[in-house]
């Protein structure tokens, strides 16, 4: 029957219409400030620091200042400093690390490039600052996160990265232990 | 005093109106001479008693329609729909209208600014007009002319002129082009409409609405003591349930469509195409009067696809009791014409959510070579029914237009396909 199309494609709406009234499928909309927003385990939007223990985030942070990220990150929006100690000599962290989230596409670069796991995407959201200047440039010290947040928020990758590392350590360790032996023997 | 209920408001306007001739009369004879000396003043006040409410009405019906369309437009993608202001969004009208006067009304230096402030007007004015033309209940038309329909559709195509005055006067070319596809749109689609329509006035023999309505009543069933039979008498002499009547709705209602420029035939402010058509230009209140024209002007060929083919006022309505009024209705006659203009409306926005806009060329076939013959031959199918009994014009008109119907769509089907479409890119 001619016009048969328009009755079914009016039968579709009908049924999106009548089922956003019954079912969550046909209304995923989610009212957010007052009803919260979930977060998937996927959902990925600027990087953190990570750092190992709780109680010393300055002293456990992975980082070591090698500026890899930095140089490698497309919007330039990664700012490092090396800190130095008290005669002048470099650490191997930094004493300056700004992100400016403003400048941020969330491209996950520095995260591949790093290699020493220690920067990690966020899922945080909720970024907006009455200083669009200053309110969007985060430092080290809000960028610092704990490994233990990094579990909670994304606890598959985390599991991997930890893997990963205890493995390395392993293998150092390995090599370490292989290496002693030629040494001599006091 | 035994009134019905139905004819309430047209009493309570009677009784206004001699009241206030007797209260003139005798404390203010100078005045009621005058007005007895000056009847165009009198007229005058009685063409603004009769359209203020009009006006009000049809404005409050204008703030739901666009809260209905925007919560079903939402409903039906799986939206929520606006639901900030007020309980379920529904301040929304007022705060679009706030934030439509508070913003600047910007003339394009180029443009014609006499006709660009005159489009909107322009366009407002008729469709007011053709509502005064329509009868809401028993009694209750506020411009009662005995050929009703002819003006209807003589004030009702003004509107063209305007859109075609706002899309020249703003210098822009997609306003421009945006009327000109106006003008091509809505001349086509005038003739199909015009033409259902003449298949009512055929067999109703009049052209004034209120008696087109009369005419869709089975008065010995309305008159008759039987409740149920009250009900039927009211409903089963609609011209939608008689063959010419329901092929003539279904042009009228899709010619009415592209009257109004509506969803899928929106082309004129087509905003994939020509950015606003001819609205482009236009923004603050001016843009508001558009909105506001386009809707009350859908509201009113609404309400003539009512009267003309689901019974105008009539609806399954049954006399109060304890009344031998024939006249007598328990639900006010208007409370149906509303609801089942509300009920086209909705249909309208379904449409919207449902169908993609036309391309400009499917949209002048559609109306010249598949509306438009079928209007014609529903004609000749609205004079058969006439003449037969009905026992052999229903079947034999509902048949002759279905044929019809296919037998159209087979011809205006592209006839050869060259070549099998093949796609590169996709697979």
């Amino acid at each position: 029957m001619l016009g048969i199309g328009i009755i079914k494609g009016m039968a579709v709406t009908a049924k999106n219409f009548f089922g956003s009234f019954v079912s969550k499928k046909w209304l995923p909309t989610v009212q957010y400030p007052e009803a919260g927003n979930t977060i998937t385990a996927f959902s990925r939007n600027i990087p953190f620091l990570v750092y190992d223990k709780e109680d010393s985030p300055l002293e456990t942070m992975r980082c070591v200042a090698c500026k890899i990220c930095e140089k490698e990150c497309p919007p330039q929006c990664i700012y490092i400093v090396q800190e130095k100690d008290a005669n002048g000599k470099l650490l191997k962290r930094p004493r300056i690390f700004d992100i400016d989230i403003s400048v941020c596409m969330g491209c996950q670069i520095c995260v591949e490039m790093c290699p020493f796991e220690s920067i990690k995407m966020d899922s945080v959201f909720e970024l907006s600052s009455e200083n669009r200047f200053e309110g969007l440039l985060l430092h080290r010290e809000n960028l610092l996160k704990s490994n233990s947040y990094y579990h909670q928020i994304h606890p598959q990758e985390a599991q991997e990265v930890d893997d990963r590392l205890a493995a390395k350590q392993k293998k150092a360790a390995a090599t370490a232990a292989a290496t002693t032996p030629s040494t001599p023997a006091p | 005093m035994t009134t019905n209920i139905d004819q309430l408001i047209v009493d309570l306007c009677k009784w206004v109106a001699q009241f206030s001739d007797d209260y003139l009369a005798s404390n203010f004879p100078v005045v009621a001479q005058f007005l007895h000396d000056y009847p165009i003043i009198t007229n005058l006040i009685w063409i603004f008693v009769c359209i203020a409410p009009l006006m009000v009405v049809f404005l409050t019906f204008f703030a739901i329609a666009t809260w209905l369309e925007r919560k079903g437009l939402a409903r039906i993608q799986n939206r929520i729909g606006p639901n900030r202001t007020g309980p379920l969004g529904l301040f929304q009208p007022v705060a679009d209208g706030i934030k439509m006067l508070l913003k600047e009304d910007i003339t394009p230096r180029s443009s014609d600014r006499l006709a660009h402030f005159l489009a909107p007007v322009i366009l407002l004015v008729p469709a007011f007009t053709i509502l005064s033309l329509l009868p809401i209940n028993r009694n209750m038309t506020a411009a009662a002319v005995d050929t009703g329909l002819i003006l209807f559709f003589a004030i009702g195509s003004v509107s063209t002129l305007s859109i075609f005055l706002a899309g020249w006067s703003s210098r822009n070319k997609y306003s421009l082009l945006g009327g000109m596809r106006a003008i091509a749109q809505m001349v086509s689609y005038e003739i199909p409409l015009v033409l259902s329509a003449v298949t009512v006035i055929m067999l109703t023999g009049s052209l004034d609405t209120s008696r087109i309505v009369s005419a869709q009543q089975l008065s010995s069933w309305v008159e008759s003591s039987n409740p149920w039979l009250q009900i039927l008498g009211q409903i089963v002499k609609w011209n939608v349930f008689t063959p010419y009547g329901f092929c003539g709705f279904l042009i009228f209602f899709v010619a009415s469509l592209a009257e109004v420029n509506r969803c899928p035939f929106d082309i004129p402010e087509g905003e994939s195409e020509i950015v606003a058509g001819h609205l482009t230009e236009y923004s603050g209140f001016k843009y508001a009067l558009f909105f506001m024209a386009e809707y009350v002007s859908a509201f009113a060929i609404n309400g003539l696809t009512v009267t003309l083919f689901l019974g105008g006022w009539s609806g399954p309505n049954i006399r109060p009791w304890g009344s031998d009024d024939p006249n007598a209705l328990l639900i006010p006659g208007f409370v149906w014409f509303f609801a089942k203009m509300f009920f086209l409306m909705l249909i309208m926005i379904w449409i919207r959510g449902t169908l993609p806009r036309l391309r400009v060329d499917h949209l002048m076939g559609f109306a010249w070579k598949f509306l438009l013959p079928l209007a014609l031959i529903n004609i000749f199918v609205a004079g058969f029914y006439y003449y037969t009994p009905w026992y052999i014009g229903w079947p034999f008109g509902f048949a002759v237009n279905y044929a019809c119907y296919e037998l159209l769509g087979k011809l205006n089907r592209p006839t050869t396909i060259s070549s099998k479409r093949t796609y590169h890119y996709a697979t």
